[in-house]
C-alpha cells in the first residue's frame, strides 16, 4: 500500500504552519497522519458529484445590527498582554532582510 | 449530594449561605484534587468571595437569579477576565484575557459562582484529557482510567463532588463523552443556541457550550440560562427559544425514539451495546415507541470530522504568534520568532491537527479531502432529515466503551479519534443530542446513552432524558 503522505509533504506542511520538527517527530507523524488519511480513503472514494458542500450547519446570511457605538475592549489592557510593546505598538523582531 | 436546585432553593429561602455550599465545595476539593486533577486553578478566594456578596444580596431581600450561590466549575478555554485561561496549552502561558465570555457574564447574572477553572485536553482536542500540558485527569470513578475528553476536568469535578454544575465545550463530543466515561449528565445544544463569544475556537462550524450536572434537571436549567441569542456571535440563533426545564416532567408518552442501526452494533462494547437495548425498552415501557432506523452517511462521520475540524483548527490555531498574547521564544527575526514559539508552545496532538488540517486545504489535496468532506456533511443532513420524518429522537450509545486505562490510546491517535463515532455525527449537523448515565458496564464503570434530536429540538430531548433518568 502506497504511503497516503509522504515524509517530504509532512515536512512541507509543517513548514506551512509553521513548525519544526526533529527528525524522530517527522517519522512520527509521517506514519501517524498517514493512518488517519488512510481512515478518511472511505470519504476520499465517494461519489458525491452533484452534492453541494455544507460549510456551516446553520446558514446565517447578513447579520446585521444597529449602528450605534458600544464599548470596546481597552487598548491598555489589551497591550498589556502582550509579549513586547513600544508606544502603543505591539513590538516583534525585525522583518525585512529575512528569507520570503 | 444536593442538586443545584435544590441548594439554588436553599440559599434563597435562607435556610444555607451560600459561602457554606462553597466551603463544603472547597473541603470536597481539598479531600481529593490531588488525586483527580479535575482543576487547572481553584479560585477559592474569590468564590469565596463571590458566596459572600450572593448571600449579601439575599439578606438585603434581593433574589440573585436561579443559580443563587451554585458553584460552578468552567471548562479552561472559557474567557474569564483577569483570570488566567490557559486551554490547558502552554502558548497561553501568562495570558489573562481582557473580557468575559458571554456564558459567564450569564451564569454571574444568574447568581452562580465560579469555583475553578478545569483541565482538558489542548485546545480541546482529544478524548482522554491526557494532552493537557498540566497533566492528566482522572476518571474519579477509577482513577486508573481516563475521564474522556475533552472537557474530563468538568466531568470529573461534578463526579466527585467538586462542583453541582460545569461547563464545557463540544466540537465531536468533548462534552458527552467525558459525562458518559464519568456517569453525569452532559449536552451539546443546537448549533447557535448558545452563544460562543468567549470561548477560544477550536473547529467554529462545530463548537458549542453546554452543560453537565448530575441531574437532568440541574443540565436542563444550566441550558437555560446560558442559551440565547447574543450580538457578539455572528453565528447565534436570532430566534428566542422558551425555556427546557418547565416541560420536562411531560414524559415521552407517544413519542417515537429510533435506535440507529450504524451506531449501535459495529465497533460498539458489548456491555455497552446492552445498555442501549435497556434504555430503549426502558422508553418504550415509558410510553414511547421504538424502533430501528438507518442513518447511512454517519459512518463517515469520522472521517469527514478528522478532515474538516482539523482544517478549521489549522486555521484558527494560526493566530498563536507570539505577537499580541501568551508566550513567546525570541529569534532573530518575526518568521523565526513565530516558528520558534509555536513549536515550543503546542503539545503534539495539537501539532498533529494543525498539520492534518494545513494538509487538507492545501493545494491539490483540497478537493479530494476537504471539499469532499463538506459533501458528506450534506449527505448526513439529508439523511437525519430523512430519520427525523419517521421518528422524534434518536437513540445510540454516547461512547463505543466504558472509560480507558490512562495511556492505552495515546501512541494511536486514530484509535482515540474512534471514541467519537457516536458522538461527532450530531456536531457535523448542527444538532442537539445529551448523555444520560444509564447503569454501568461489565467492569462497573458507567454507561452513557445518546439522544438526538433535530435543531431546536432541545425540550422533547430533555423530556425523554428525564425519563430515561427516572427509569434507570
Amino acid at each position: 500500500m502506497a504511503a497516503r503522505i509522504s515524509r517530504d509533504d509532512v515536512a512541507h506542511v509543517a513548514r506551512l504552519a509553521r513548525l519544526s520538527l526533529t527528525a524522530a517527530e517527522l517519522d512520527m507523524f509521517t506514519e501517524q497522519l498517514g493512518a488517519v488519511l488512510e481512515h478518511a480513503a472511505d470519504v476520499e472514494a465517494l461519489d458525491v458529484d452533484g452534492v453541494p458542500p455544507t460549510a456551516h450547519p446553520y446558514p446565517l446570511v447578513n447579520v446585521l445590527r444597529d449602528d450605534v457605538v458600544n464599548d470596546s475592549i481597552d487598548r491598555d489592557e489589551v497591550l498589556r498582554a502582550a509579549p513586547s510593546v513600544e508606544a502603543n505598538q505591539f513590538r516583534v523582531p525585525p522583518i525585512l532582510g529575512e528569507e520570503p | 449530594m444536593s442538586t443545584a436546585i435544590e441548594l439554588s432553593a436553599q440559599v434563597r429561602s435562607g435556610e444555607r449561605s451560600a459561602r457554606e455550599i462553597v466551603d463544603q465545595h472547597l473541603t470536597a476539593i481539598d479531600g481529593r484534587e490531588d488525586e483527580v486533577h479535575a482543576f487547572n486553578l481553584v479560585l477559592a478566594d474569590a468564590a469565596r468571595a463571590g458566596a459572600d456578596e450572593v448571600d449579601r444580596r439575599v439578606a438585603a431581600g434581593e433574589d440573585p437569579g436561579p443559580l443563587t450561590g451554585v458553584p460552578v466549575a468552567l471548562k479552561d478555554n472559557l474567557c474569564t477576565r483577569g483570570v488566567p485561561t490557559t486551554c490547558s496549552s502552554r502558548i497561553l502561558e501568562g495570558w489573562t484575557p481582557p473580557y468575559d465570555a458571554t456564558v459567564v457574564s450569564k451564569l454571574a447574572a444568574a447568581g452562580a459562582v465560579i469555583i475553578g477553572k478545569t483541565n482538558l485536553d489542548e485546545f480541546a482536542m482529544g478524548s482522554s484529557t491526557e494532552n493537557s500540558a498540566f497533566g492528566v485527569t482522572r476518571n474519579p470513578h477509577d482513577t486508573t482510567r481516563v475521564p474522556g475528553g475533552s472537557s474530563g476536568g468538568s466531568a470529573a469535578a461534578v463526579a466527585a463532588g467538586f462542583a453541582p454544575l460545569a461547563l464545557g465545550s463540544d466540537t465531536g463530543g468533548s462534552i458527552r463523552q467525558p459525562a458518559a466515561l464519568c456517569g453525569v449528565v452532559g449536552m451539546k445544544p443546537t448549533y447557535g443556541r448558545v452563544s460562543r463569544y468567549g470561548l477560544v475556537a477550536f473547529a467554529s462550524s462545530l463548537d458549542q457550550i453546554g452543560p453537565f450536572a448530575n441531574t437532568v434537571a440541574d443540565a436542563a436549567l444550566l441550558f437555560d440560562v446560558i442559551a440565547g441569542h447574543d450580538q457578539r456571535d455572528t453565528t447565534s440563533i436570532p430566534e428566542n427559544s422558551p425555556p427546557v426545564s418547565p416541560t420536562l416532567a411531560e414524559g415521552v408518552d407517544g413519542l417515537r425514539i429510533g435506535l440507529v442501526t450504524e451506531l449501535s452494533s459495529d465497533g460498539i462494547a458489548a456491555d455497552v451495546a446492552g445498555r442501549v437495548q435497556a434504555a430503549a425498552e426502558a422508553l418504550e415501557q415509558s410510553g414511547a415507541k421504538v424502533g430501528e432506523i438507518s442513518v447511512p452517511s454517519t459512518t463517515f462521520g469520522v472521517s469527514a470530522y478528522y478532515l474538516i475540524a482539523p482544517a478549521e483548527a489549522s486555521s484558527n490555531l494560526a493566530r498563536y504568534d507570539g505577537v499580541r498574547y501568551g508566550l513567546r521564544v525570541d529569534a532573530d527575526t518575526t518568521g523565526e520568532m513565530m516558528q520558534t514559539t509555536r513549536t515550543a508552545g503546542f503539545g503534539p496532538e495539537v501539532k498533529r491537527r494543525i498539520m492534518l488540517g494545513t494538509y487538507a486545504l492545501s493545494a491539490g489535496y483540497w478537493d479530494a479531502y476537504y471539499g469532499k468532506a463538506l459533501k458528506v456533511r450534506t449527505l448526513m443532513v439529508r439523511d437525519f432529515d430523512a430519520a427525523y420524518e419517521q421518528y422524534d429522537l434518536l437513540l445510540t450509545p454516547t461512547a463505543p466503551t466504558t472509560a480507558f486505562e490512562i495511556g492505552a490510546k495515546t501512541d494511536d491517535p486514530l484509535a482515540m479519534y474512534l471514541s467519537d463515532v457516536c458522538t461527532i455525527p450530531s456536531n457535523l449537523v448542527g444538532q442537539p443530542a445529551i448523555s444520560v448515565p444509564f447503569g454501568v458496564g461489565h467492569d462497573g464503570l458507567p454507561v452513557g446513552v445518546q439522544l438526538m434530536a433535530p435543531p431546536m429540538g432541545e425540550s422533547t430531548m430533555f423530556r425523554a432524558a428525564a425519563a430515561l433518568e427516572a427509569a434507570s
